[in-house]
């Protein structure tokens, strides 16, 4: 071990390292990380990812903002209608009043700052230039509080003002009152109005001030921040927004009654973190144009760190953007991970490596076997041939691709209405399921069927109704001629009226007649009901006759077009499968991790003479792991003495057996330094803490194995 | 209570021991079916292993211990997992931990390998048996020792009859720690099962998971309500060097050779061969945290030197007593930005730092923090700074954590600024470094520093002012024995000093004392009686060091 590093002293904490080549500023391309000594492909892979990366982040800055558009639009409304409002002659009776919006935003803190950004460019766009965001930490107190919102407020006064250049500097700390901000206030409205006197009605520019997190603020703050501003409100018509995580019964609980009367709130509700990662879904992940495909345990791992863990679409593609590197970076084949032509051009010009690689991946393997023989020779030979196979497979993976999202989306439309959602609520569930084996083959699937087969006739016709729309937007032609079948399966349900409203008079008439032709006991019930029931099934309405072959249509549509990705040859290129590298990496425990080093160390250094039965430990393991091992038998304090000895007890049985020969009052020194280290170890980890409550006794800090 | 002779319970004859546990046997009968099926339980095992053993000298009562002590063994693993495992996945599934049970009760019964230093034919005993097998009563006793905390606690529990009853059988033990030894004894037969009596080497925790859940919230409570302190009452004073001082520490480490250095290298150059990928994924956004047993400093130093010479980069040891965030913006400020203005708070500090690097984006800052998790920078405030920064997009974050609840101190809002790819590198490493700024309390703070600081002050005075100290460390010194010395009160001193014809008037005196003070040489106590008491708040070796020295000069 080197022991003299360079960034160890016993009088500072911190080193800087300039970059030796500061002149040059050479910054090595990030391209270069991902190519391997022999591989060319690396800097192609990592453009596409960058690509992809890019697609990724704008399309969920899309959604987000298609998503917020309505809650945002909603809250500018309510804005423009007091600014409107402050001078009519309704609002002056309630003239006191601030006009606050209550943004409920749910739980998912880290995405609303997204959502406050695109609300505070909004407003500057639209309404007014006069917005403040404060955040609960940076105001532990009122002044701190008035201080923000007058910086903010008058800083950007002038960035739209350039010649007010010499008050720019900021009011001192004596004069960060609201009567200051009054004063900075009328001589910025007086100019805004001079320069934009086409505009009469607008006389009074509100201030919107945003409390970003409202229940990090403390109660005292925001009241007396609402109390001062409600005595101004006449000169400066303040509008409040907050945002809040939980519920509208927050405002309740931070403000008391004399306080929450002095604001006139109205709630917004935003769009649900789980219609969001739906929106998510359904852009990015079944999307037959998006090249780079999760597998579905991959899918699981994410969609479970966001339902169990924080409910955050950002943390989610972020997850994916990591599966994204993850898979450019470890899947060399992944260079073919892109739009169709592109991949077909890549690969006629595969490496040898390359084609190599493909000959090993397991799905290749599996379409070489079913390939005659003397196919199977010319694929294992010809790197030429593999080069056009692999273009046809690719092809045919693209098409699979295309054919599979719309069906998808059929079967879900189909099944979501069912009772008890046998297939799932939300679209993603089905994915999953379908990606991991034969749909048709669960029972899931063959309830849903159940259900679907006594689905009344306007509900059959409403849910084909849904998969033609989906239908007719697919591209491909096969999926036109499933649109135009399911067309002529609406077609011959509605044409059935008449006879299907005739045979249920029939029915109606039977089942009339059984009822009213004597008392009879259940036993003879069940039997007449079972009768009718053999004698319907014998005889089939011709409305039956066709559900049940749309039924079977719908079946065989499943059979052929929602079989497993992993089942496609060169799925490999497009899914990415490790879903135990994403739960290393984004979800993972580390004490597990402290604790198992500690227990097992075994697992981590593979020296034989640390394997032991499951629960023990050898005596030669790590000091660590021994002193570890024995504080495990203690309660709630640790005699040192006694743990000392119980160390040594056990060092010296690994050392030599004839231990018993050494004079025991006398401690081996050497021995006694490795404990003083472990427990000084043990304490640097948290396990344990020095107390004063008993003489050479240290506290433990967990609890277990006792 | 620890002198006891070593009691010699250990080597009673077999016979003899069977008697005890016959009697023993009979009177919990008397008292408690439950325990009587447990203690036959234990005879039956007994005579089991005695066929299986060929060693016919072990005596029983080393036996039961043997068993004693593995079946500690068995239960602190699964223990200490299950505890690590159901504190950190709330999800775990009784199927699984079952599968465990099981799979250890297999492992435990087939022979072990690790026995090389074993002496006895038993190979299947693990090296605390051994230890107890083949050591001296009082080793032995050591061994047992360890446990007996949990055990008093666990009679204390379930057996209280037992108590008594063992304590009539067993023989002459005065010190209440023998006592106790001997009540584990029969006590942990009671921890199995009669199911457990086919498998024999089934965990005992196994049997208190199918008990209930309840069991364990109780011996939680239990644990945690009594504050009376059931340990020894040994100290440190029993050793022969009660205290290392540092240097002796530092020194005797230096010459232990550390074991498994190859498999501990082979471990590191793994986790070395993810440079590549962690620059790939540092310059992507995202922040690299490292986490696993060990040091990790030598881990960064290396991605350090071997990946970063191209780019500005600073490192925190974030383990140094008194790093601060102020620090850190500084060097990221003044060093890397070589920006000489100074900055009225962290927020303007951050904002500066914020702009620098927004206006040059092909400007790649990387800041390595040993220890994020460091007693300095858990605070909120200090986290929240180092989201903010490891959120900037041209600043790239590579950190390690040791505590074992070190992801406490982020919530989601900095989870998701932080932005972390956790990257599990166990090193197994010392901690040498780390370490090396506690005041543990088992090292001896040596007065080397305090010496040097005196000396180097001392020097810088007058002869008088040097005469007065001089005068305050000797009666100090002589004061040694007394336990209740407060320090020398104001008059006495002055009078001393005038004596000495150091001074001539008290101003002069208090003049000088007032230096002192200054330069932490001394310490005023107000006594019970309101007069002011001076003391040097050294301790009285390097005190009369001091005066050596200086007499030498």
């Amino acid at each position: 071990m080197n022991e003299t590093l360079t960034t160890s002293s016993v009088s500072k904490g911190c080193f800087v390292f300039k970059s030796a080549s500061k002149k040059r500023k050479r910054h090595v391309g990030l391209d270069e990380y991902l190519v391997e000594a022999d591989d060319d492909s690396g800097r192609d892979r990592f453009r596409i990812c960058q690509k992809l990366w890019e697609t990724v982040q704008t399309s969920t800055e899309e959604i987000q903002n298609q998503l917020n558009k309505k809650v945002l639009d909603s809250l500018v409304e309510f804005i423009k209608k007091h600014e409107l409002g402050s001078s009519s002659d309704v609002w002056r009776q309630r003239t006191s009043e601030i006009p606050t919006a209550a943004l409920m935003l749910g739980v998912n803190v880290p995405d609303h700052a997204m959502t406050f950004r695109s609300l505070c460019n909004l407003l500057q766009d639209s309404v007014t230039p006069f917005v403040v965001s404060v955040h609960a930490k940076e105001c532990a107190a009122v002044k701190h509080l008035i201080q923000k919102v007058l910086e903010q407020l008058m800083g950007k006064a002038v960035s739209v003002d350039e010649e007010q250049e010499e008050d720019a500097a900021l009011p001192q700390k004596a004069q960060c009152t609201i009567s200051a901000l009054c004063q900075w206030y009328k001589t910025a409205t007086k100019k805004c109005s001079q320069k934009k006197n086409d505009n009469g009605l607008r006389q009074s520019l509100p201030v919107v001030v945003i409390f970003k997190d409202f229940e990090a603020f403390n109660s005292q703050v925001l009241q007396d921040f609402i109390h001062i501003c409600s005595r101004y409100i006449q000169e400066l018509p303040f509008i409040f927004v907050f945002g809040i995580a939980t519920s509208p019964s927050a405002i309740q609980h931070r403000l008391p009654h004399s306080v929450s009367s002095l604001l006139c709130i109205e709630v917004f509700q935003s769009v649900s973190c789980t219609q969001h990662l739906a929106s998510v879904f359904d852009k990015l992940i079944l999307n037959a144009h998006f090249p780079f495909k999760l597998s579905s345990r991959v899918i699981q791992v994410l969609v479970g760190i966001f339902l169990y863990h924080d409910f955050s679409v950002q943390n989610f593609v972020k997850g994916l953007q990591f599966s994204m590197l993850e898979h450019f970076n470890s899947q060399p084949l992944s260079v073919l991970c892109c739009r169709k032509r592109e991949a077909l051009l890549c690969a006629k010009t595969l490496s040898q490596q390359n084609v190599e690689r493909i000959r090993h991946l397991p799905s290749f393997m599996r379409y070489v076997e079913t390939q005659e023989p003397e196919e199977q020779v010319k694929l294992l030979t010809s790197d030429q041939h593999v080069k056009e196979v692999c273009q046809t497979l690719l092809k045919s993976l693209h098409k699979y691709h295309k054919n599979y999202f719309p069906i998808l989306q059929c079967l879900h439309s189909l099944t979501s209405s069912l009772p008890k959602f046998p297939l799932g609520k939300h679209i993603r569930e089905l994915h999953v399921s379908c990606n991991e084996k034969n749909l048709w083959e669960t029972e899931e699937y063959d309830s849903a069927m159940q259900l679907l087969r006594i689905l009344a006739k306007n509900e059959l016709v409403a849910a084909l109704q849904g998969c033609s729309d989906i239908l007719q937007s697919a591209s491909t032609k096969r999926m036109q001629t499933v649109f135009q079948q399911v067309e002529d399966f609406i077609n011959r349900l509605e044409t059935l009226e008449s006879v299907s409203s005739e045979d249920s008079s029939v029915n109606g008439a039977i089942s009339g007649k059984i009822d009213y032709q004597r008392k009879t006991d259940l036993f003879q019930l069940q039997k007449t009901l079972l009768e009718k029931e053999s004698r319907r099934t014998k005889k089939m309405s011709p409305f039956e006759v066709l559900r049940s072959q749309v039924i079977e249509f719908i079946d065989s549509l499943v059979r052929e077009y929602l079989t497993p990705a992993h089942l496609q040859p060169l799925s490999e290129v497009c899914y990415f499968s490790s879903s135990g590298i994403l739960r290393q990496r984004l979800n993972v425990t580390p004490r597990t991790s402290i604790q198992a080093a500690l227990s097992h160390p075994y697992y981590y250094l593979q020296n034989e003479s640390l394997k032991t039965n499951a629960g023990t430990i050898s005596s030669a393991a790590p000091d660590l792991c021994i002193v570890y091992k024995l504080h495990l038998e203690c309660g709630r304090l640790i005699n040192l003495y006694d743990w000392l000895e119980a160390f040594v007890t056990v060092l010296s049985a690994a050392e030599d057996q004839d231990a018993d020969s050494g004079d025991h009052g006398q401690l081996d020194s050497l021995k006694h330094a490795r404990f003083i280290q472990a427990v000084s170890e043990m304490e640097f980890l948290g396990f344990v803490k020095s107390t004063k409550q008993k003489t050479d006794h240290v506290a433990r800090l967990t609890w277990g194995g006792c | 209570m620890t002198q006891k002779p070593p009691l010699e319970v250990r080597f009673v004859p077999d016979e003899d021991v069977r008697d005890h546990i016959v009697e023993k046997q009979q009177d919990t009968k008397a008292v408690n079916g439950s325990v009587q099926t447990l203690v036959s339980l234990k005879t039956s095992q007994k005579s089991r292993r005695s066929a299986e053993d060929d060693d016919e000298d072990e005596d029983e009562e080393v036996f039961s211990e043997q068993q004693y002590v593995e079946a500690l063994c068995t239960a602190e693993t699964d223990e200490c997992e299950s505890a690590g495992g159901s504190s950190v996945f709330s999800f775990q599934t009784i199927k699984r931990r079952n599968k465990m049970a099981q799979m250890a009760s297999e492992l435990a019964r087939t022979p072990g390998k690790s026995v090389s230093f074993c002496t006895g034919a038993a190979a299947e005993d693990s090296s605390k048996k051994s230890a107890a097998l083949n050591k001296t009563p009082q080793k032995g006793k050591k061994v047992q020792f360890i446990s007996t905390t949990p055990h008093r606690l666990r009679k204390r529990l379930s057996a209280p009859a037992l108590r008594s009853d063992s304590e009539s059988d067993f023989s002459p033990s005065n010190s209440e720690d023998e006592e106790d030894e001997e009540h584990t004894q029969p006590k942990t037969p009671s921890k199995h099962t009669p199911a457990a009596a086919a498998a024999l080497y089934k965990t005992p925790n196994k049997k208190s998971k199918k008990t209930a859940e309840s069991d364990l919230v109780e011996e939680y409570f239990q644990a945690h309500s009594s504050s009376k302190v059931l340990t020894s009452d040994r100290t440190l004073q029993r050793l022969h060097t009660p205290q290392l001082d540092r240097e002796t520490l530092l020194g005797l480490l230096g010459k232990n050779t550390p074991r498994f250095a190859e498999e501990i290298n082979q471990l590191n150059s793994k986790h070395e061969k993810n440079f590549r990928q962690w620059m790939l994924q540092l310059r992507m956004g995202f922040n690299i945290l490292l986490y696993g047993l060990g040091s990790k400093q030598l881990l960064l130093e290396k991605f350090r030197s071997s990946m970063l010479s191209d780019y500005d980069h600073v490192v925190v040891n974030g383990f140094f007593p008194s790093i601060t965030l102020k620090s850190i913006l500084n060097s990221i400020t003044v060093d890397v930005f070589e920006h000489q203005g100074s900055f009225r708070n962290p927020a303007e500090q951050m904002d500066f730092i914020t702009r620098t690097l927004r206006g040059d984006p092909s400007n790649h800052v990387f800041l390595i923090i040993n220890n994020i998790d460091g007693p300095m920078l858990r605070g909120d405030r200090n986290q929240q700074a180092l989201g903010q920064l490891a959120a900037l997009p041209n600043m790239h974050l590579l950190a390690s954590i040791d505590h074992i609840n070190a992801p406490l101190v982020w919530d989601h809002a900095k989870m998701s600024m932080f932005n972390w790819l956790w990257f599990e590198s166990t090193t197994y490493r010392s901690y040498t470094e780390e370490t090396s700024y506690e005041n543990s309390l088992l090292v001896q703070q040596t007065g080397a520093l305090a010496l040097s600081s005196l000396t180097h002050v001392l020097r810088s005075l007058t002869p008088n002012a040097r005469g007065i100290f001089r005068l305050l460390a000797e009666f100090q010194l002589e004061n040694k024995d007394n336990p209740a010395y407060s320090g020398l009160s104001f008059q006495d001193f002055y009078q001393r000093c005038r004596e000495s014809f150091l001074v001539n008037s008290d101003i002069t005196l208090r003049t000088q004392l007032t230096e002192f003070r200054d330069h932490k040489l001394i310490r005023n106590k107000k006594g019970a009686d309101g007069v002011e008491y001076l003391l040097i708040p050294v301790d009285n070796g390097t005190l009369s060091d001091f005066l050596e020295k200086n007499d030498v000069e």
